[in-house]
């Protein structure tokens, strides 16, 4: 389990426990879920306007499901937060906040300079995410 | 050919930085292995039987001059002083130091090339035709779609953890020259009946262990749309593919699996979800990238004759030159595939030499194939003969272009850490068996295609004859397959049965172009005769 959660988020930090798709669906009161690898986020869209958390697990980090899940709930509009939590390494965090994850619960400690180094490296990309990124072609032709 | 601007630049030079960091909290052990690998993989960089093998990117099989002459310094700084042209118009060096990587993409990025998405479960370097630009069948240059997808699918951020590796590719011609419906996504530029520009989109090919020919998903996707409907199929692959069973993750799979039907219905679905947010790059950056793809300054008034005085001259233009689409221009072929070599092997001094010539005859302009062979694109028809001597004296003019000993091999037990079976010896015994040019001719058009494991980078399942390495009990085994095709007419070959020893193998090639030629009716390619009297008459021959 987690230790320290990383938050690029200036809200306060959201504390209850994430339940899972199932029992999410099953009483309507919880605020927070919890997406595994292979569950269907748009599941959750009807629900949106009432979650504050959704944690997406990445069982090993070579499992990109999660990615898609963000974005998907980042392109149905949601604005709580996402929190990247599992096997999440310091280089694949910087697509992941392209991808719409605000925060990030990893089982090994990031080293902070590592994060800051990788977060900041790319000036440019290529192509519209669910983050703020402009996209070359937009800067190329204004 | 494309250049980058500022942004390009940045964007290759940040990468540079971001591996060497990688590298060095690998060497420092901040990083495990198990880590690493995918980082590494990302920059095409394979951990081989003897060495770290660095495959660089080759997009669309475009080169200048410039690049080339990087690929030779590279081969002769870095390796040891050849490099390897492999069948998706790649280049790679098989003698490479890991602490030496970031400075070898250091010295690419300089020259606009990198190594990114070379390997590993990413969308890879993608393919396109190799005459583009200078064929006659094309409907217009595929490349500028072609390099629209490469930044597109650059650093996809959604799409970096794949299920497996995932492979495009391009062509805008009714000839197939770049096996497109062996692809995880197939696209041919058409026109509709309103004379707008649009793509037929085939989804769900590739070789490997259960090898597909694509089924058309999209008749036609309109132009602008390409990137909105990649990133859909992208999608639904991504989120429902297996990920439990590395044999079967590949888009192939959930294809056929899911049905075409129900995977086409989802693939529609996702991009009518996702068209809203466009992600598509609009058309004026498309024409921005294909000002730089305009035609070169062809002349005009030409001499439109070849002066076939020299006897081996003539046997190389009828073999190796194809007809361009400008009055008095062709398309050189270079053979890459001389007697006794390794197939797409070249040095470091051919390289710098085929540079030369791009940039003296062919408007500085070098294209690679998936055959594993260069090309000079627009060479005059007047500097052919000179073009011709230079590449003699280098060992580079052998004509045999599409002949039985231009044979595609994957590097095999000689280099590769997942072959069960050497494929270059096998390669080079065929072609020793038919070393008679005369002979070669004859046989006409025979597409060997030869595969050191079932992974199949060596297109057995699309050779005319196709032969696959396996692993027997601690012994080389190869099995014999007849029939495939990459091109326009796409089949999958047929295993003809029991395997063969390394002898026993070319004895069987041999056996079946000898039915060929007993059965052959006039103009028949082997692989017609092969599809007319079916597989019985081969099997008896070779096995009775």
């Amino acid at each position: 389990m987690a230790e320290t959660t990383l938050r690029f988020r200036d809200d306060e930090p959201h504390e209850e426990p994430a339940v899972s798709i199932d029992a999410f669906l099953d009483q309507s009161n919880a605020t927070a879920v919890r997406i595994e690898a292979g569950e269907d986020a748009r599941l959750l869209i009807p629900y949106l306007d009432r979650i504050a958390l959704i944690e997406v697990d990445f069982p090993r980090f070579r499992d990109g499901r999660g990615y898609s899940s963000a974005r998907i709930l980042r392109e149905a509009g949601y604005t709580g937060e996402i929190r990247a939590s599992g096997d999440v390494l310091v280089d694949q965090m910087l697509f992941m906040r392209r991808c719409g994850f605000d925060s990030f619960a990893p089982d090994a400690p990031i080293d902070p300079a590592t994060l800051d180094a990788a977060l900041t490296r790319y000036d440019y990309v290529y192509q519209p995410a669910a983050d703020d990124a402009v996209p070359v072609w937009k800067l190329r032709h204004g | 050919m494309y250049r980058y601007d500022q942004y390009d630049q940045a964007i290759v030079d940040a990468r540079v930085d971001e591996f060497r960091d990688q590298t060095a909290r690998r060497l420092a052990g901040h990083l495990t292995e198990d880590q690493f690998k995918p980082l590494r993989l990302k920059n095409g960089l394979y951990l081989q039987l003897h060495a770290y093998m660095l495959r660089v990117a080759v997009p669309y099989g475009t080169l200048n001059g410039t690049q080339m002459r990087m690929l030779g310094h590279i081969a002769r700084t870095y390796d040891r002083g050849y490099g390897h042209f492999t069948t998706r118009q790649n280049i790679q060096y098989n003698w490479i130091k890991l602490e030496q990587a970031p400075d070898i993409l250091a010295d690419l990025a300089t020259v606009e090339m990198h190594a990114i998405q070379t390997s590993g479960e990413s969308i890879r370097n993608l393919s396109a035709d190799q005459y583009a630009g200078a064929a006659a069948d094309e409907i217009c240059d595929p490349r500028p779609w072609a390099e629209l997808i490469r930044q597109a699918t650059t650093f996809h951020p959604e799409f970096s953890y794949l299920p497996r590796k995932f492979k495009i590719a391009v062509i805008a011609a009714d000839e197939d020259r770049i096996a497109m419906r062996l692809h995880d996504i197939g696209l041919r530029l058409v026109t509709n009946d309103a004379g707008e520009l649009g793509f037929e989109v085939y989804i769900g090919g590739g070789m490997g262990r259960t090898p597909f020919v694509a089924p058309l998903i999209r008749p036609f996707l309109p132009a602008d749309n390409l990137f909105s409907y990649i990133e859909a199929a992208l999608r639904v692959w991504n989120r429902w593919a297996r990920r439990d069973n590395i044999h079967k993750q590949r888009i192939k799979i959930l294809v056929h699996e899911m049905g075409e039907e129900e995977f086409r219905r989802q693939v529609e679905e996702e991009w009518q979800a996702i068209l809203a947010n466009a992600s598509d790059f609009p058309r004026k950056e498309l024409d921005r990238i294909a000002t730089y793809f305009a035609p070169p300054p062809f002349e005009t008034g030409l001499v439109d004759e070849i002066d076939r005085t020299d006897p081996d001259f003539a046997l190389w233009v009828d073999q190796n030159v194809k007809a361009h689409k400008a009055p008095g221009y062709t398309i050189v072929n270079i053979s890459l595939k001389p007697a006794n070599g390794i197939p797409g092997d070249i040095t470091a001094d051919q390289i710098d030499l085929v540079a030369d010539l791009a940039e003296r005859y062919s408007f500085d302009d070098v294209r690679s194939t998936h055959a594993q062979n260069l090309v000079l694109p627009h060479v005059r028809k007047a500097d052919l003969y000179a073009v011709w001597q230079a590449l003699a004296a280098s060992g580079l003019a052998e004509a045999n272009l599409d002949l039985v000993s231009d044979i595609i091999a994957c590097p095999g037990l000689d280099y590769c850490s997942l072959a069960n079976a050497r494929s270059i010896p096998i390669g080079q015994k065929i072609a020793a068996r038919f070393a008679d040019p005369v002979r070669q001719r004859d046989l006409g058009e025979l597409k060997i295609k030869i595969s050191g494991c079932i992974n199949a980078c060596g297109h057995h399942h699309a050779g005319h004859i196709g032969i696959l390495g396996v692993d027997r009990k601690g012994t080389e085994n190869y099995q014999l397959l007849l029939g495939g095709s990459g091109a326009e007419d796409a089949s999958l070959g047929r295993i003809t049965g029991p395997g063969f020893d390394e002898n026993g193998i070319v004895d069987a090639v041999e056996k079946a172009t000898n039915v060929y030629l007993a059965q052959r009716q006039d103009g028949e390619r082997f692989l017609d005769t092969y599809r007319r009297i079916g597989i019985d008459a081969f099997k008896e021959a070779i096995y009775g």
